[in-house]
Formats: structure tokens, sequence, C-alpha cells
């Protein structure tokens, strides 16, 4: 169920840090003000690293959770 | 998070290698500034005929570390190199050359990897790190 709607999506999976947000980083980058951007990681680093990279740059973090291993966010671009 | 990190690359290891473009990627995706000096035997390792080879490892990896570090690229971790490159996509990395390592290892600006920007000595490093944190590595 996703009440956010999606704009793009990035499955970063297998990656090891700082992978998952230097790619969220780049994605980002080529995104419209507005867009929301799902990241799945399986990098147990990633709910904190994706919560302080929010807070630093400014993009709100929307959704953050996790199922097992795998690790689930949801970004929109400020 | 506007103050620079610094980084002295001196170790010229794969791991040690590893380490700095873990950080370095870190850094720039948080959009802060990142300065590269290499030195000695990391400079080596950045030669265009060399980046590509295998580096070893620091002495205290051992027969286990070493074991460690193959099973890691053999599950797909992609190499420094590779690190470097996709960071330095995101803007903000600068990787500048040691002009005396440059004369110690005999070499110049068109032996090195283009993820190298330019060449610099000790006095422009220390001017660009401003107040950030230099770290040695």
């Amino acid at each position: 169920m996703e009440l956010i709607a999606i704009d793009k999506r990035l499955d970063a999976r297998g990656l090891a840090c700082p992978m998952p947000i230097v790619k969220t980083a780049q994605m980002m980058k080529t995104m419209a003000s507005g867009e929301t951007l799902e990241v799945i990681s399986t990098d147990a680093g990633s709910i904190k690293d994706f919560a302080a990279w929010s807070r630093t740059t400014g993009n709100p973090l929307l959704e953050s959770s996790s199922d097992a291993a795998v690790y689930r966010f949801v970004l929109r671009k400020a | 998070m506007d103050e620079p990190l610094n980084l002295i690359l001196f170790s010229g290891t794969d791991d040690k290698l590893q380490a700095a473009a873990v950080l370095s990627a870190g850094a720039a995706a948080l959009g802060r500034p990142v300065n590269v000096f290499l030195q000695y035997w990391a400079l080596d390792a950045f030669r265009a005929d060399r980046i590509g080879q295998s580096h070893g490892l620091a002495p205290e990896a051992g027969e286990e570390g070493r074991r460690q570090v193959d099973a890691l690229t053999a599950a797909g971790q992609q190499s420094w190199a590779e690190t470097f490159r996709q960071a330095k996509d995101l803007g903000g990395i600068d990787i500048e050359a040691c002009s005396l390592s440059m004369d110690l290892l005999g070499i110049g600006p068109d032996d090195l990897d283009p993820l190298v920007d330019g060449v610099e000595g000790v006095t422009a490093f220390h001017i660009n790190a401003g107040s950030g944190p230099v770290v040695f590595i």
C-alpha cells in the first residue's frame, strides 16, 4: 500500500555503503522539485545514513521502514 | 558542513584507498567539498598504467584479511577507483597530485589517471583546506 505517489524508483539492493546514498544523490540531481524517490537498500547503515542525508541536504524523508534486512525510503526533492 | 573534508592519501594499498574513496563519496553525497592530496605510494597507485592493477593490502590485513577482501571483490564490490569516479560525478571532489611526490616518482601529469584534476604544492593544499579537518591515510 503506497499512500505517497512515487515518481522515481532506485533499487540499491546489494550495494555496499556509501553507494546507496551516492546513487540517491545522483538521481535526485536529475529530478524536479517536489518529485518523490523510493529507494530500496540492503545496507545496514542505510537507516541512519538516509536520515542524516535528508537532514543535511534539506530533501525531506517522507518514509523510512524496514522489513527483515531490506530497507525502504521515500524522499521528496526540495 | 561547509568546511571541506581534506584527505592526504599517502598509502597506496587497495584497502586504504577504498576507505578513502568511501569517505570521499559519503561527503560528496552530502554536498560537502572534498580535497584529496596524493602523496608517495597513493600517487603511484593513481598512475594511468597502474590504477587498474592490484596494489596489495596494509600489513595488518594478514592472510585472513586478504581472503575477506577477495571474497568481497568476488561478491561484486567495486574498486576504489570506480568509487572515486562515481563520487566525482556528484561534484565537489578535487584530487590533486603532490608536486614533490611527482618529482620523487619521476612522473609528469600525463602519466596520471584522468581522476586526478591537477598538480599542486603543499601550500595550495593548506590554503584550500581552510579550517576543515585534515586526515592522513
